[in-house]
């Protein structure tokens, strides 16, 4: 779009400079709040610390220690990037059978994949974590297979949508010249499907890096925790909520996310973008 | 081309289906099932007809909750989708900045919902500690905390959306009712709104399901608090589940009813706005 100079355009950018300090400032609280003493937190949240309060990186090391945070990042990586793998190459090869193949199986399989996205986590829950608990699923790579069925839905319908879109004719003069449906699909239709890849991989990725229900279900908690349920322990495991080791915590769980969602926001972006066109 | 591709059915479709099968159609089935019976682990069900629904229906909390969801959802679509829009479209006038501005909004998607509750206690709390009150104090605090945290986190996920569908509108359509006199309100109104409905029929779907499955913030925030006045509808089958043994079926059955619920609405709403969409 052509951009076209605006009456106000100096003030507007005055405004929403301001409008935007105060849309951090939620953050930069916490940030101010994690050096503090922890009687000081609920009790002055808004004030800098001053040299009674300040405890330097001590939060850090107490909600480290107290959460396990650094195996809870390590969980957690795991489990985001091998879901996001998996739901990228199965349900991109199960959208192209669907979309090439016409049976009644297939049509059905499709429904399903429809009808799963509006199903509400609720009324799978109890059910799912009994269903994984039977299946020994309760560690960081039964839940991959969790997420992968769970994420399925969704993922289907993106590669499908897009799928039907790649004319026939290319995966024809594939076959014709001798390639099995495999190198196919491998070497022409996942290539050409790569901004689908990358939409769907941003959109499950934040659901899957930030979910906490289904992993507090099913994981097994004394073992493996993932970011969200070591910042919910804090929260539960004891009497009285240690505010320094939640503040330090919340930080170390903000930061690196931050630091990746600026590295990579224009991927992100137009990822969010191009899934709520086709959704 | 179809022929030799179908031979191939267990190594392309196997995978996926056998995942879906554990994570999605064997828990579902179940669990319509289990919403019939009285059970405390899986294998001691028994059947008990619809007993389980009418101890759903005359749960007071699961009432309240289910107002309080529908009055939180209502008001933070409305909210949502109005400021979002706004946004956008000053965003989209071209002043020095916009990208930032863009980049700034969007961030706390990117945070979970948990995390995003415990800011934003401390942060009201520590406003409301000045009236000598707390979050808890009543359920409607709760409420607004909850609706101002949404805000936070959704205008600027919404607010791209309909920078795109706004950026997609072609110029010569506005240039063309500007040259016949249309005023900026009439553009508004006859060309801007229409042209983006696939933007709104996507933002209000989006919005009403957060609003509706609401789990993370609503715990993190309040947990309830005070007395279950301040729990939406997915912490109350929660805790209908977890929190009292020997009800395990009447929060099967919650939870039926609320995926029934969540399905009607997210129908009725794509049959609303996209009998307002216009071909292009």
């Amino acid at each position: 779009m052509e951009k076209k100079k605006t009456k106000h355009g100096p003030l507007l950018t005055v405004i929403f400079t301001l409008i935007s300090l105060a849309y951090v400032y939620p953050i930069v609280l916490v940030v101010i709040n994690s050096f503090k003493k922890k009687q000081y937190i609920s009790k002055y949240p808004f004030k800098l610390p001053s040299e009674k309060m300040f405890v330097g990186l001590e939060n850090y090391v107490r909600g480290i220690q107290q959460t396990n945070l650094i195996q809870a990042f390590g969980v957690s990586l795991f489990i985001t990037v091998f879901s996001v793998l998996a739901m990228i190459l199965c349900c991109s090869m199960c959208a192209w059978y669907i979309c090439r193949v016409k049976t009644k199986v297939t049509s059905l399989i499709y429904t399903l994949c429809l009808f799963a996205m509006v199903v509400p986590f609720q009324m799978e829950m109890y059910t799912l974590s009994k269903i994984a608990n039977m299946l020994h699923l309760g560690n960081p790579v039964g839940i991959v297979i969790i997420y992968l069925g769970f994420g399925a839905g969704l993922s289907v319908f993106m590669f499908t949508g897009f799928m039907k879109s790649i004319p026939l004719e290319i995966e024809e003069a594939a076959m014709i010249d001798g390639c099995t449906p495999l190198q196919t699909f491998f070497q022409i239709v996942l290539p050409i499907c790569k901004p689908t890849c990358v939409t769907v991989a941003i959109l499950q990725a934040m659901w899957v890096w930030n979910d906490y229900l289904l992993p507090s279900l099913v994981l097994d908690a004394r073992r493996w925790k993932t970011v969200p349920m070591a910042v919910q322990y804090l929260k539960g495991g004891y009497g009285s909520v240690d505010m320094g080791a939640m503040m330090g915590t919340l930080v170390l769980s903000i930061v690196p996310i931050i630091i990746f969602y600026l590295a990579c926001q224009k991927y992100i972006i137009e990822g969010v973008v191009a899934g709520a066109v086709k959704g | 081309m179809e022929k030799s591709i179908k031979k191939y059915f267990p190594i392309f479709v196997l995978p996926t289906m056998i995942a879906f099968t554990i994570g999605f159609i064997a828990p579902f089935i179940l669990g319509i099932y289990l919403s019939f019976c009285k059970f405390t682990t899986v294998i001691d069900a028994k059947f008990v007809g619809l007993s389980n629904y009418v101890k759903a229906f005359q749960d007071p909390t699961f009432l309240h909750a289910a107002w309080y969801t529908a009055a939180f959802t209502v008001a933070s679509v409305l909210l949502i989708n109005v400021l979002a829009f706004v946004v956008a479209k000053l965003l989209t006038k071209g002043f020095a900045g916009t990208n930032i501005f863009r980049t700034v909004f969007f961030m706390p998607n990117l945070i979970g919902g948990l995390i995003l509750g415990y800011i934003w206690q401390l942060l009201l709390n520590g406003v409301l500690a000045y009236f000598g009150k707390t979050l808890t104090y009543t359920s409607a605090y709760g409420f607004w905390g909850l609706i101002i945290l949404m805000l936070w986190q959704q205008v600027g996920y919404m607010m791209i959306i309909y920078i795109a569908g706004i950026q997609n509108i072609p110029g010569d359509l506005v240039e063309a009712a500007a040259i016949d006199g249309a005023s900026k309100w009439q553009v508004l109104r006859y060309i801007t709104i229409p042209m983006i409905m696939p933007s709104i029929t996507i933002c209000t779907f989006l919005t009403l399901t957060n609003g509706f499955k609401l789990f993370d913030q609503n715990l993190a925030l309040t947990n309830g608090a005070p007395s279950k006045m301040s729990e939406m509808l997915a912490l109350n089958i929660y805790y209908t589940f977890y929190g009292r043994t020997g009800y395990e079926g009447v929060g099967q059955a919650k939870a039926v009813i609320f995926f029934i619920l969540v399905a009607i609405i997210a129908m009725v709403q794509n049959r609303l706005t996209r009998s307002k969409e216009v071909q292009q």
